[in-house]
C-alpha cells in the first residue's frame, strides 16, 4: 500500500508477541459504575476491578454472557465512558481520566468496530464521508482524506468506485467492512472490536474474521475482541479473558484455557459450544448451570459465581477469590478457590 | 490484500459531500451517475413527486407566494391601488353597495370592490396576502430556529440544561398566549405593527418544535454512529452539526410546514379581533372582519378573502401531512 500520510507507521509486530516488552494497553482495576436513579434503583457496578494487558500486534478475546460487562469494558477503553476507578494505560500514558478534549489527539491510536454494522454508519452520509470522518475530525484536508478513503475501501475488499454510495446500498457484511475501514483510517494501533460479527450470517462472519486477521498481520494491529461466541474467539485470539458479573474469572493463552479450563464457569461455557460432528455432539459432556446470572445491582457476597457453581463451598459464600496464577508461575490466571487442575 | 495503488476515483472534486460542512440536503446528483443508488433526500423527492396532493398544494402555495411577492406589480397591472377609493363603483343610494353582479366584479375591478369605499378587492387581497404570509412565515422562521436550537441543546446536553429548558417549554406552553397576544397588541401604540405581530406570534410557538427536536435528538445521540464519530475524534460541535442536525432535519421540515397554517390563522384571528395590522394596511383576517357586516347584502366580499385563507391553510396542511408521512413516519405531532 502506498502511503503519503504523516502519522507514524504502525510498529511491525508479526508473530506472537513477546512477554517482556511493555504492553501496548494496560488496564488495571477498571471499575465502571452506572449511577442508579435517585431513590429508585441502586447503582450498578457493571465492571468491577478488571485488569489485563494487550501487547502490540496481539489479540485478546473478552468473552462472557450478555450483561457481564464486556462491552462496558470496551467502551471504557475507547473512552465512550468515564471509568469510575482504575487506570487505562495506553503506550505508557494513562488515558482513563483525561478530559475528552485532551483525549482527542490520542483517539487516532485506539479505534472501535461496532456490533451493528448499519447502525454504526450514518445513513445520511456517503461512504466516502463516513470512512474519512476520523481523518477530517483530526484536520486532514478533504481531498487527501478522500484519497485515503479510496485506499481503505480497497484494503477491506470493497470497490473504491462505490465511495459515493450511501450505507443502505450495502449488505451487512459490506457495511461491517466499511466500519472496519473507518476504524483503520487513522492508522490505529489498537482496535476494540465490540461483537464485530455477532450481527452477521455465519458465512459472512468467517469473511470478516479472516479480513481482521489479514489486517492484523499486515498492519501490526492489536485487537480487543469482545464476543460471546467462543468458537469465533478461538479462531482469532491469542489470549482469552472470561468475564462473569463484571469480573475476569479466568484469563490465559487460548490453548490452555480451551484445552483445560480451570474455572467452573469457563468449563460450563465451553461445554455449551456445539460440536460439528453429530456423534461427538451426542456424547459430549454438558454442564448446565442452575439459575440466571444475578443482577449486577445486587451482586452476591463472596465469589460472584457461587450461587450457580456446582462445587461451591462455605468459603465461596464469604470470600471473593482473587485472580491469581492457577499454578505458581503459570501464564493462566483464575479467580477461584477450587480451580480445576490443569 | 492488494498492494496496488488505489484505483483513481472518477470525479473526486465534483462530489459536494466530501467538503466539510456541506449540508447533506444539497443535491448529490451532480456526482451521481445513472447507476449510483440515490441519496436519502433523492428518495424523499421521488416519494413526494408520486403524490398528487403534494403537487396541488405546491402549486397553490407557489401561486400565493408569487402573488404576495409581486403584490405592487399585480395591483399596478389591475390598474388600482389598494387604498384608492372609487365612488363610481358603489351605489350611494343603496347604502354604498357595489354596482354590478357578484360584488361588482367587472373589467375594472377583477374581484369586485369593497362596499361603501369602492376600494379594489383584487388589490387588497393581493396586498393582504403579502402581509399575512410575511407575518406567518417570519414568525415560523423565528419559531423553527428557536425551537430547533433549544430542542437540540436540551436533548444533547441533557442533565441540568435539559431540566431548565424543558421547564421553560412547559411554562411557555401553559401561558395563556392568545390573551397575552391581544393584550400586547392592544397596548403597543407607535410601533411597527407587522414586526410586533411577528414577534408576539413567534414568542409562543417554539416549545412545540423544541419538544419534537429534543425527542429526536435524545434518540439520535445514543446511535452507534454518534459513538463512532466520538471515537473518531469528533468534538460536540462536529457531532451536533454533522450527525445530529441532519438527523433532526426531516421532522423539523415536516413540522415547520404543519405550523405555517397555524401561524396564518393566528395572524388572521388577531387581525379579525381588531388588534392586528391597522387600516389602511390590509390583511386577510382584517378583510374578513370588515366583510361580516355585509354578509347578507354582499356575500362575495366575505367569500374572496376567506377563500384565500382557506386555500393557503389547506395547501400547507396537505403538504405538511405528506412531508410528515415521508420524513417522520413514527413521530407524531408534539
Amino acid at each position: 500500500m502506498t502511503t503519503t500520510h504523516t502519522s507514524p507507521p504502525p510498529p511491525p509486530a508479526p508473530g506472537p508477541p513477546h512477554q517482556d516488552a511493555p504492553p501496548l494497553l494496560s488496564v488495571r482495576d477498571l471499575t465502571v459504575t452506572y449511577p442508579g436513579k435517585r431513590g429508585r434503583t441502586a447503582p450498578i457496578r457493571a465492571v468491577d476491578g478488571v485488569g489485563f494487558d494487550i501487547a502490540a500486534g496481539e489479540t485478546l478475546g473478552l468473552v462472557g454472557e450478555s450483561g457481564c460487562g464486556k462491552s462496558t469494558t470496551g467502551r471504557a477503553i475507547v473512552r465512550l465512558l468515564e471509568p469510575t476507578r482504575g487506570s487505562i494505560t495506553f503506550d505508557g500514558r494513562d488515558i482513563g481520566h483525561l478530559t475528552q478534549r485532551a483525549l482527542r489527539p490520542l483517539r487516532r491510536h485506539v479505534q472501535m468496530v461496532f456490533q451493528d454494522p448499519h447502525a454504526s454508519l450514518n445513513p445520511r452520509q456517503t461512504v466516502a464521508r463516513i470512512i474519512a470522518d476520523p481523518l477530517l475530525a483530526q484536520g486532514t484536508p478533504a481531498d487527501e482524506a478522500r484519497r485515503r478513503a479510496a485506499e481503505l475501501m480497497d484494503l477491506v475488499g470493497l470497490i473504491p468506485e462505490h465511495l459515493d454510495r450511501y450505507p443502505h446500498a450495502f449488505s451487512g457484511g459490506q457495511a461491517q467492512r466499511i466500519g472496519i475501514a473507518r476504524a483503520l483510517a487513522t492508522r490505529p494501533r489498537l482496535i476494540v472490536a465490540d461483537e464485530p460479527v455477532s450481527a452477521l450470517d455465519v458465512s459472512v462472519q468467517a469473511q470478516i474474521v479472516n479480513l481482521m486477521a489479514d489486517l492484523q498481520r499486515e498492519l501490526g494491529l492489536a485487537y480487543l475482541f469482545i464476543a460471546h461466541d467462543l468458537s469465533v474467539v478461538k479462531r482469532v485470539c491469542d489470549r482469552v479473558a472470561v468475564m462473569y458479573l463484571g469480573r475476569i474469572v479466568e484469563t490465559g493463552p487460548k490453548q490452555r484455557v480451551y484445552a483445560a479450563p480451570a474455572h467452573p464457569y469457563t468449563r460450563a461455557l465451553l461445554s455449551a459450544v456445539p460440536l460439528p460432528d453429530p456423534a461427538a455432539e451426542r456424547t459430549r459432556e454438558r454442564i448446565t448451570l442452575p439459575g440466571d446470572p444475578p443482577s449486577p445491582a445486587t451482586p452476591p457476597p463472596g465469589c460472584p459465581f457461587h450461587p450457580r457453581c456446582p462445587k461451591a463451598q462455605t468459603v465461596c459464600r464469604t470470600e471473593a477469590p482473587v485472580l491469581k496464577p492457577s499454578t505458581p508461575g503459570a501464564a493462566r490466571r483464575v479467580a477461584c478457590h477450587f480451580p480445576e487442575a490443569g | 490484500m492488494s498492494a496496488s495503488p488505489p484505483a483513481p476515483d472518477t470525479n473526486p472534486d465534483t462530489n459536494p459531500d466530501t467538503n466539510p460542512g456541506t449540508n447533506p440536503g444539497t443535491d448529490p446528483e451532480t456526482a451521481a451517475g445513472p447507476a449510483v443508488p440515490s441519496s436519502p433526500w433523492q428518495l424523499v423527492r421521488r416519494e413526494l413527486r408520486r403524490r398528487a396532493s403534494v403537487t396541488v398544494s405546491l402549486v397553490i402555495i407557489g401561486l400565493f407566494l408569487v402573488m404576495a411577492a409581486a403584490a405592487p406589480l399585480l395591483s399596478a397591472l389591475g390598474g388600482r391601488s389598494p387604498d384608492a377609493f372609487d365612488k363610481s363603483a358603489v351605489d350611494p343610494y343603496l347604502g354604498g353597495m357595489p354596482i354590478g353582479p357578484l360584488g361588482g366584479i367587472s373589467a375594472a375591478h377583477w374581484l369586485g370592490v369593497e362596499p361603501v369605499t369602492g376600494r379594489d378587492l383584487f388589490a387588497r387581497v393581493v396586498h393582504g396576502a403579502q402581509v399575512s404570509l410575511l407575518i406567518a412565515l417570519s414568525a415560523t422562521a423565528i419559531v423553527v430556529v428557536a425551537g430547533t436550537l433549544t430542542g437540540i441543546a436540551a436533548g444533547y446536553f441533557g442533565g441540568r440544561t435539559d431540566a431548565v429548558l424543558s421547564r421553560l417549554m412547559d411554562l411557555t406552553m401553559s401561558f395563556p398566549s392568545l390573551i397575552f397576544m391581544i393584550a400586547m397588541m392592544s397596548v403597543a401604540k407607535d410601533v411597527n405593527r407587522i414586526l410586533l405581530m411577528t414577534a408576539v406570534i413567534g414568542l409562543f410557538g417554539w416549545p412545540g418544535i423544541a419538544r419534537v427536536v429534543r425527542g429526536q435528538t435524545l434518540s439520535l445521540k445514543h446511535r452507534e454512529y454518534v459513538d463512532a464519530a466520538r471515537v473518531g475524534g469528533s468534538g460536540p460541535w462536529r457531532i451536533l452539526t454533522r450527525d445530529i442536525l441532519p438527523g433532526v432535519a426531516g421532522p423539523v421540515i415536516a413540522y415547520t410546514t404543519l405550523i405555517i397554517p397555524g401561524m396564518i390563522a393566528t395572524e388572521a384571528a388577531l387581525s379579525y379581533l381588531g388588534v392586528g395590522v391597522r387600516p389602511p394596511t390590509s390583511s386577510w383576517g382584517q378583510m374578513i372582519a370588515a366583510s361580516v357586516a355585509f354578509y347578507d347584502t354582499d356575500p362575495m366580499y366575505f367569500v374572496i378573502p376567506s377563500a384565500c385563507l382557506f386555500l393557503t391553510v389547506l395547501a400547507f396542511t396537505l403538504l405538511g401531512d405528506a412531508l410528515r408521512d415521508i420524513l417522520d413516519p413514527r413521530g407524531g405531532r408534539a
